[in-house]
Order: C-alpha cells, then sequence, then structure tokens
C-alpha cells in the first residue's frame, strides 16, 4: 500500500486547479451551447422527425412472427423448441412441489408436515454455520405454517428451489464458456449487460407467446431473470483465479478438463457461491412479476390483495417473501463461507452429526404428524395475522400526515418537478449525442464515446424521445434526492459496527420486499402523479447508494486513515479530505447501481401512472405487441447501460489514480 | 372366431355411432385464468366447478388480465369469462379477427363506465349527479398543479376513454389526470374517503368498489352512436364526444377456437352460463367483504342459486 500512495502523491502533484475544470467544461459546452440555441435550430435536429424514425419495432415484430409461425428447424418453429423444452421443467417442479406442499395422491403419499420442513431447515442452518443460523431458518418456516402462509410460501419455495438450481447451472456453463472461448465472451457479454438491464415487463410478452401462460411459463421467467448474475460471477471468479494455482496444476500434469474441474473450479469456489446467492436473491425478486405470467404463490396473492386494498394482507405476503430470502440468503451465504471439512477415523455418529439429527428430525416429525393433525398442517383457523394492525398502521399515517405532506408535496411539484421536467423536455437530440459522445471520449477515449452514443441514437430514433426525456427527468430528480439522502446516512451509519449492523439490515429488508407494495402508500399519500411516482422510485433506490457509501468509507485503507491521525487530523478533516475521497470511486459505483434501481423502479412506477415509457410498455402489454415491448425495453436498457459505462469508465480512472485498483 | 369377429365389427359402429352422434370431450383439462380482482377469481372457480359437474377436467391458470387474450389465441388458457367491452374489448375483437378466439356467449349483467363520485361529495357539491352541477363545482376539485380547473382521476390511458376529449368538447373546466392502474384508483379513493376530501374518479359496474363505498355515477348527456363520430350532434357542434359513456356495455364469455370441438358438452354448458350485475357484486361481496377464500365463495354462491346452474346444465344436455 505505501507504494501506492507514493505513485498517488507524484500523480496528483501536475494537477493545477485550472486543469482540473478546463475538461469537465469542454465535455458540457457543447451540449450546453446546443440546450441553449434549441430555439435556433432547425426543427430536426431537436426532436427526430417521423419519416426518419427507424422502424425497429416492425422488425422486432416479423422476427417474433418468423420464429412462432415458420418451421425453421425444418420440421417445427423456434416456438415448438422453446414450448417442448419448457415443458421439461413441469416434472421437477411437481415433485418438488408435491414434496413441500401438495403431496403425491397418485401414490397416496402426503406432503411434508410443516413441522419436519421447519426441522430440517434448522438442521440445515445448524450444519451450515451455528445454532443461531439453524433457530432462524425453523423460524421464519414456522411463521409461514403460523401466519397462515403455509400453501402459498411453500409454493414459491418450491419455484425458487426449482429454478434456482437450473438457472445456476446454465449462468455457470455460459460462464466457463465465456472464461474459455475469448469470442463467447465478447457475444455474450454486452448481452448479459442488456438483459440484466432490460425492464422485467418487456419480456412479459415474448414469455407468453414463446413458453405460453401459467405457472411453468412465471418459473421459466424466473429462470431467465436469475441467468446474468451466475453467468457474470463465473466468469469474474475463474478469472481471479491466481496463475500459480493454474501452474501448479499442469505440473502435476492434469489434462484440460482436469485443470478446470479440479482445479479452477475449487479455486473460484467463492464467488461461485455468491453467485448462487445472488440467483437465489434474483429468484425471489422476480416472485410478483412472474405471477403476470401465471406464477402461483406469494406473489400472487400479493397483486390480488392489493389490488382488493387489502393492505394489511398485501404487506403478510410481503413479509413472508423478506423473510424466505433473508432465509434463504444467509444459508446460501454460510454455505459459501463454510470450509469442506474431513474428518477420519470416527464413529458415523461424530462423521454425519447432521445426517443423523435430520433423520431423527424425520422421524420425530412423522410421529407427531401422525398423534396430532397440528403437526401435518397449522389449522387455518388458528393462524394468526397482523393484517388488521398494518391496515390500522396504514390508515392512522394517511389520515395523520396527508395535510402536512400536501405542503411538500405541492411545492415540490411546483417549484421543482415541473420546471426540471419542461427543462428536459426541451432538451434536443443532438444535445445529448454531443454530451454522451464528449464524456464518452473524456474518460474512455473513441471506444467509449462510440458506444454511449450508439445508445442515444437508437432511442432517439426508436420514436419515443420526448417519452424517453420524461423517464430521464424522472430518474434524474429521484436519483439526486436518493445522493442528497443517502449520502449522509451512510456516512452516519459507516461511524461504528453496530449503526452499520441496523442500515445494513434495513438495506436488506427493503431490497427483498415486493417493491409493488410501495405503489399503494404513497398513492395514498400524494395522489396519482409524479410526486407519487418519484418517492415511490426514491425508496427503492436509496439502498445502494447506502449500501456502496457504508462499503467505501469501511474499507479505506486503514493505514491511510492512520497517516491522517498521526498527521493530526480533525475528525471533520478526516472525513472529507481523506475518507471521502478515497472512497468515492466506491461511492460513484453506488449512484450507478441507484441508476439501475431507478430505472427498474421507474417501470413499475407506471403504475401509479405516469407519461414516460413505462405507459408506452405497458400499453404494448395490452395490445399483445411484443415488438414494442422490447423495443421500449431496449430504450430503458440503453439509457441505464449508457451511465453505467461512463460511470464504471470514470471509476476505474479515479481509482487508478488514487491507486486503488 | 366367427362370432368374435361380428361383435368387434358391432362394437366398431356402436363407437363410431356414439362418436358422431355424442361427440365426447377431451380428457385435457380445460385451463381457467384467474385475474387479480376478486368477483374474477369467485367466478372462474364457479365456471370451473359447474364444468366439473358437467363431467370436464379444471385448472385454474393465474394469469394477467391483458396478457391473458394472448394466451387465449394459444390455448394455454381455454376460455376467458370476464371480457368487458371497456377495458378488454379492444384485445379481445383483436383475437376474435385473427380466428383463433370465439366469441362463447353474452351475460346479462350490463356495464357501464364512467365519472363517479362517493356520495358526501354531494353535501359540498350540490345538485350532483347532474354534469352540468359537477362542472360548477370544478374548483373543489383542484389541486395545486391543476388549479383553478378541478382535478379528474381517469382510468389508464390504455383503456381509451376519450375523458380529456369530453372535457373538451362540453368545455368543463377539468383536468384529466391518468392514474396507471385499477389499484391505484381505488389507493386514491380509500385516501380521500378517509378524510371526506371531495373527488371524482373513473368507475364502473358492476365492481367490489360498490360494496365497499357509497356512491354515485356522474350524469352526462346521454351516449349515441354517432356522438362518436358525428361533430354535428350533440351540444357541441364542431367537437365529437360530447356525451357520457354507453351505459349498457357488454360483458363475455370468450373461447379458445378449439373449444367448441375438443369439449363439446363443457362448451354447451359455457354458452349456458349467464351472471347478472347482481351475481357479480355478490361474487365481490362473498370475497371482499365476507373475506371468504375464493373457493369457499364459489360454494355459497352455487348453494344460493342452486336452481338456476341446474337449469343451465340440465339444458345443456
Amino acid at each position: 500500500m505505501s507504494a501506492a500512495i507514493l505513485t498517488r502523491a507524484t500523480e496528483m502533484e501536475p494537477q493545477k486547479p485550472l486543469a482540473s475544470l478546463t475538461k469537465p467544461l469542454l465535455v458540457v459546452l457543447p451540449f450546453i451551447i446546443l440546450l441553449l440555441a434549441a430555439s435556433l435550430l432547425p426543427g430536426w435536429a431537436v426532436r427526430v422527425p417521423a419519416g426518419w424514425t427507424v422502424p425497429f419495432v416492425d422488425w422486432a415484430n416479423t422476427l417474433i412472427e418468423h420464429m412462432r409461425d415458420d418451421a425453421i428447424f425444418g420440421l417445427f418453429s423456434f416456438r415448438d423448441l422453446t414450448r417442448a423444452i419448457a415443458e421439461l421443467i413441469t416434472w421437477p417442479l411437481a415433485f418438488v412441489e408435491g414434496l413441500l406442499v401438495s403431496g403425491f395422491p397418485k401414490i397416496g403419499l402426503a406432503a411434508m408436515p410443516w413441522v419436519m420442513t421447519a426441522g430440517l431447515s434448522g438442521v440445515l442452518g445448524w450444519y451450515l454455520k451455528d445454532w443461531r443460523l439453524g433457530l432462524l431458518s425453523a423460524g421464519c418456516v414456522a411463521y409461514m405454517a403460523i401466519f397462515g402462509k403455509w400453501e402459498l410460501s411453500m409454493i414459491t419455495l418450491s419455484v425458487v428451489l426449482v429454478a434456482a438450481p437450473i438457472a445456476g447451472l446454465i449462468g455457470f456453463l455460459i460462464g466457463i464458456l465465456a472464461v474459455k472461448k475469448p469470442w463467447f465472451e465478447a457475444l455474450v457479454v454486452p448481452l448479459l449487460n442488456v438483459l440484466q438491464s432490460l425492464p422485467h415487463f418487456s419480456y412479459l410478452i415474448p414469455i407468453a407467446v414463446f413458453i405460453g401462460v401459467g405457472h411453468k411459463a412465471g418459473t421459466i421467467a424466473t429462470v431467465i431473470f436469475a441467468i446474468p448474475p451466475m453467468a457474470r460471477l463465473t466468469i469474474l471468479g475463474l478469472k481471479g483465479v491466481a496463475e500459480e494455482v493454474r501452474e501448479a496444476g499442469k505440473m502435476a500434469g492434469c489434462t484440460r478438463f482436469q485443470t478446470l474441474w479440479m482445479v479452477e473450479i475449487p479455486s473460484a469456489r467463492q464467488p461461485l457461491l455468491v453467485g448462487v446467492n445472488q440467483v437465489i436473491m434474483q429468484c425471489l425478486a422476480m416472485v410478483v412479476i412472474a405471477s403476470f405470467v401465471g406464477a402461483r404463490g406469494l406473489g400472487h396473492d400479493l397483486l390480488f390483495r392489493l389490488q382488493a386494498l387489502k393492505i394489511g394482507q398485501a404487506l403478510e405476503s410481503g413479509v413472508a417473501i423478506v423473510l424466505m430470502a433473508i432465509t434463504l440468503d444467509q444459508l446460501s451465504r454460510a454455505a459459501a463461507h463454510k470450509e469442506p471439512s474431513h474428518v477420519a477415523d470416527a464413529t458415523l455418529l461424530q462423521r454425519f452429526p447432521f445426517l443423523v439429527a435430520s433423520v431423527l428430525v424425520v422421524m420425530a416429525s412423522l410421529l407427531l404428524a401422525a398423534i396430532t393433525p397440528y403437526a401435518q398442517a397449522w389449522p387455518s383457523e388458528l393462524a394468526l395475522s397482523t393484517a388488521p394492525l398494518w391496515d390500522a398502521l396504514v390508515d392512522w399515517v394517511t389520515v395523520t400526515f396527508y395535510d402536512p405532506l400536501q405542503y411538500v408535496r405541492n411545492a415540490m411539484l411546483l417549484y421543482v418537478l415541473i420546471p426540471v421536467r419542461d427543462l428536459f423536455q426541451s432538451i434536443p437530440w443532438t444535445a445529448m449525442v454531443a454530451l454522451v459522445a464528449a464524456a464518452g471520449w473524456s474518460l474512455g477515449g473513441l471506444r467509449l464515446a462510440l458506444t454511449v452514443s450508439g445508445f442515444v441514437l437508437f432511442i432517439a430514433f426508436a420514436g419515443y424521445w420526448e417519452r424517453s426525456l420524461i423517464t430521464a427527468y424522472m430518474v434524474t430528480v429521484a436519483v439526486l434526492i436518493c445522493i442528497l439522502v443517502g449520502l449522509p446516512i451512510g456516512i452516519w451509519a459507516s461511524r461504528s459496527e453496530r449503526r452499520t449492523a441496523i442500515v445494513k439490515l434495513l438495506c436488506d429488508t427493503f431490497q427483498t420486499f415486493p417493491s409493488f407494495i410501495y405503489l399503494i402508500p404513497v398513492i395514498m399519500l400524494f395522489k396519482v402523479g409524479d410526486v407519487a411516482a418519484i418517492s415511490a422510485i426514491i425508496i427503492y433506490a436509496m439502498i445502494p447508494i447506502v449500501r456502496y457509501t457504508i462499503f467505501g468509507l469501511r474499507n479505506v485503507p486503514s493505514e491511510i486513515v492512520e497517516a491522517g491521525i498521526t498527521s493530526g487530523c480533525t475528525r471533520r478533516q478526516l472525513l472529507w479530505n481523506i475518507r471521502m475521497p478515497l472512497a468515492f470511486p466506491e461511492i460513484m459505483l453506488g449512484i450507478n447501481q441507484t441508476i439501475m434501481f431507478a430505472l427498474f423502479m421507474v417501470i413499475i412506477a407506471a403504475f401509479i401512472g405516469t407519461k414516460d415509457i413505462g405507459q408506452e410498455i405497458f400499453r404494448a402489454l395490452t395490445f399483445n405487441d411484443a415488438g414494442k415491448g422490447l423495443v421500449l425495453g431496449l430504450c430503458v436498457a440503453f439509457m441505464g447501460l449508457t451511465a453505467d459505462q461512463l460511470i464504471t469508465a470514470w471509476a476505474a480512472r479515479r481509482k487508478q489514480r488514487l491507486g486503488l485498483s | 372366431m366367427r362370432n368374435f369377429t361380428k361383435s368387434a365389427t358391432m362394437a366398431t359402429i356402436l363407437a363410431f355411432a356414439t362418436g358422431t352422434a355424442f361427440a365426447e370431450d377431451s380428457t385435457d383439462p380445460i385451463k381457467i385464468p384467474t385475474h387479480n380482482w376478486s368477483s374474477q377469481i369467485v367466478g372462474a372457480h364457479i365456471v370451473g366447478k359447474l364444468l366439473e359437474k358437467g363431467g370436464a377436467k379444471v385448472e385454474y391458470v393465474s394469469a394477467d388480465s391483458q396478457v391473458v387474450y394472448t394466451a387465449l389465441c394459444e390455448g394455454d388458457v381455454s376460455l376467458v369469462h370476464e371480457v368487458w367491452e371497456g377495458a378488454f374489448g379492444v384485445a379481445f375483437q383483436k383475437v376474435v379477427k385473427e380466428g383463433c378466439v370465439v366469441d362463447a356467449a353474452t351475460h346479462d349483467a350490463k356495464t357501464r363506465e364512467e365519472w363517479w363520485y362517493p356520495t358526501y361529495v354531494e353535501e359540498v357539491c350540490p345538485g350532483l349527479p347532474a354534469w352540468e352541477a359537477l362542472n360548477a363545482c370544478a374548483d373543489k376539485f383542484a389541486t395545486a398543479e391543476t388549479s383553478p380547473k378541478g382535478r379528474f382521476l381517469g382510468g389508464p390511458v390504455d383503456w381509451l376513454k376519450h375523458d380529456s376529449e369530453r372535457v373538451e368538447a362540453l368545455a368543463m373546466n377539468f383536468e384529466v389526470v391518468n392514474a396507471g392502474s385499477a389499484a391505484a384508483l381505488w389507493a386514491e379513493l380509500d385516501s380521500a374517503v378517509k378524510r371526506k376530501e371531495p373527488i371524482v374518479l373513473f368507475n364502473w359496474t358492476p365492481n367490489f368498489v360498490e360494496a365497499l363505498y357509497d356512491g354515485k355515477f356522474v350524469e352526462f348527456p346521454a351516449f349515441d352512436p354517432k356522438c362518436k363520430d358525428d361533430p354535428a350532434w350533440g351540444s357541441n357542434k364542431d367537437l365529437s364526444y360530447d356525451c357520457g359513456n354507453p351505459k349498457d356495455g357488454y360483458l363475455k364469455i370468450a373461447a379458445w377456437k378449439e373449444f367448441p370441438t375438443k369439449w363439446p358438452k363443457a362448451y354447451a354448458i359455457l354458452q349456458k352460463i349467464n351472471f347478472s350485475n347482481m351475481d357479480i357484486a355478490v361474487q365481490a361481496k362473498l370475497a371482499d367483504i365476507d373475506n371468504m377464500e375464493p373457493e369457499q365463495a364459489a360454494d355459497k354462491w352455487l348453494a344460493d342459486n342452486e336452481a338456476r346452474w341446474k337449469a343451465w346444465l340440465g339444458s345443456a344436455s
């Protein structure tokens, strides 16, 4: 680290205050000139004329129809192929569901009693980490039973238990192939980027066409969404394997397959298991959206309750999803940290204590179930419910806080949102292209400039420029507020272990909470409109900026902080002159994630009522226009990728300059 | 041997005869979609139970109410028993035109979609439900961004309700704000009712909201087909849409094109099924007010209306 500090000192030297200002100025200058001169520009330079619009939508629809109707593979069409593959998933799904909840009536076998499920998950937690994790997982499973969400939760759990391994395996294979074949990596990494930033709703119609509607389609949708993180982390993990390790494998005479299987994969175990963890979390994040194409379980229940304004009951389903997420997250994290153990020369009990415990749990719960039906299925008349409490809370909040919040709402709307929206809507497309191209060129050279201006050109020529600008306005305002609020929270939380733990727990909870639930309270408080939509976005997009700020500040090399202390910095100086500059690249990545989260939520905010791309995506859904949905989705994805590419390039440069990378 | 051949031939002939005279239903399950509002889910279970009584196998699939028409076209669901003219008419007509969906039957229930207000609004705005009275107190509905105009909360834009055109044609002092979903409409209504704030919003009947909140539709100049296309019709000679929405929209049952041939007996029952406005209101009430699970609610409805559904089953076989 000391070497890094030294290089940093020499590199920072030649920077003069004026020079550091000229470059950003040059980047923004063309944009500002074009924006101010908007009224003088010819019409075509402000708005893309209708005649210039490239018919991406028609092309996408032609492609989809071709794949649906024409026999590309000789005897059958692409659609027949996808449907046949989709059919395969019904087998494991039926098996897991039978095991967990529905039983196997054909062979007269009942499902696992809830005490058995709870007991086994307890043993699993104990095995992976300690008795505390065991207690947590058993408790969460018991919650589902006691709060009357057993059937729904177990259906959702079986979707996750089937979808996660499949998605993990596919992602893993994609990752391996990408690492081994450079041409495949060049092909698949941009595709993964787009897939990950495409709004979920633009997938739905293609899924309805190529796979159908129903529980199985919902499961497949979940699989598709969960593949990218696994592929990404596999690539990351395998590339991170130290060259020495690989050499050692070669020296021991490994074949290529053995190198991969016995050397590289075991050394990349941790990132791979983090990938598995991400896959599981992604599956749970999809629970509600998958129910749009027919997945049963908690997600469908939640939407149905929300639609009937039963907020308390919807919230209970939401809590069940959060608890499931927390349990699975903790279990998979524990699995990632657990080192394989080898015990030689021991008794059966010593070698397999957990196996013995599992067998005991199975026998005990079967016995219990035979004695009392309460152990098989918790009776619905004894189910607890917290719904009235939540409903009362929502009532109280709307009645008490409505009036004071109206001042905030109106001021925000009249003095901030409406002026900013008008400003955004006057941005000529040429100005936007100039801005991103200049930024790309200054941060990453010609290649980056071409990529990002290509993204913006696509949006401009797809024919949805005005709507994209509204989306951009909402995201920009929301992200700025997130930074203003999230940064101080992050700084505050990074001061002590305890605060960090509390804030992280809150972040986890809010992130796994199905975002649909936020929509109803914000409407009740702010009415349908931009304030409600932006508030919903803020609640959700705040999470990453807080998280990354904490992470960045806490990971500042302690030597540098100590150096600051020994040279007599005050606490304030320590924060602003040492910690913040060093954590800044990390915080920028947090802002990047905040933009991604905001783009995800802005589409869901169309449920509140917006006039942006999200609304058009729903319209495409109404008219079964798969092509339009996809093109609009790409517009949103490209907006995110533009920000992502620029910020990542900036952060990488900055880190290098600070000697952190 | 001879005897055997003879009986075999007889059997074949018999089988053939039954095959043509009383075509047997396929044993594949009939897939019934459930959407995310209560009356539809209860109704789906009633339809399912009736088809089961007729000997069919039934499976419930949850599906979004818009995506379901793609699914119906592909045969992934077999029927949709609540096709609203207002909300799903466009999607339904599109798949009927493509030839993959048939219009199986029409319920007695008449649907109406119109501007609506909770009853307490009459206190601040006397003269309601006439639209002129509403217009006269538009400022009572104003918010910061629409002031001095009143704010009307419309349904999602893709429902194509022409509210803005009407506001213009009738020179109303209102601004239309579109909600993004039905849930958004109900959330605002619920919040306004709790605080007794004046609100006028898009609503429709039959609907569970009727069971939860008291309210009335605003009465606009009566609908006439000419009002949509002929600017000269009505009070405004230069603009169309100077009238209310139709008061008697259809509520239909749609079926997959292969339904009639694949399950002829079930199809005959399906064509007889007929819900009235009251039926749908009761189905909603059982689920939303009495907090029954959809299945229980369906059983309750069937128990209360035995004579009617027996007639549907009886006349179908």
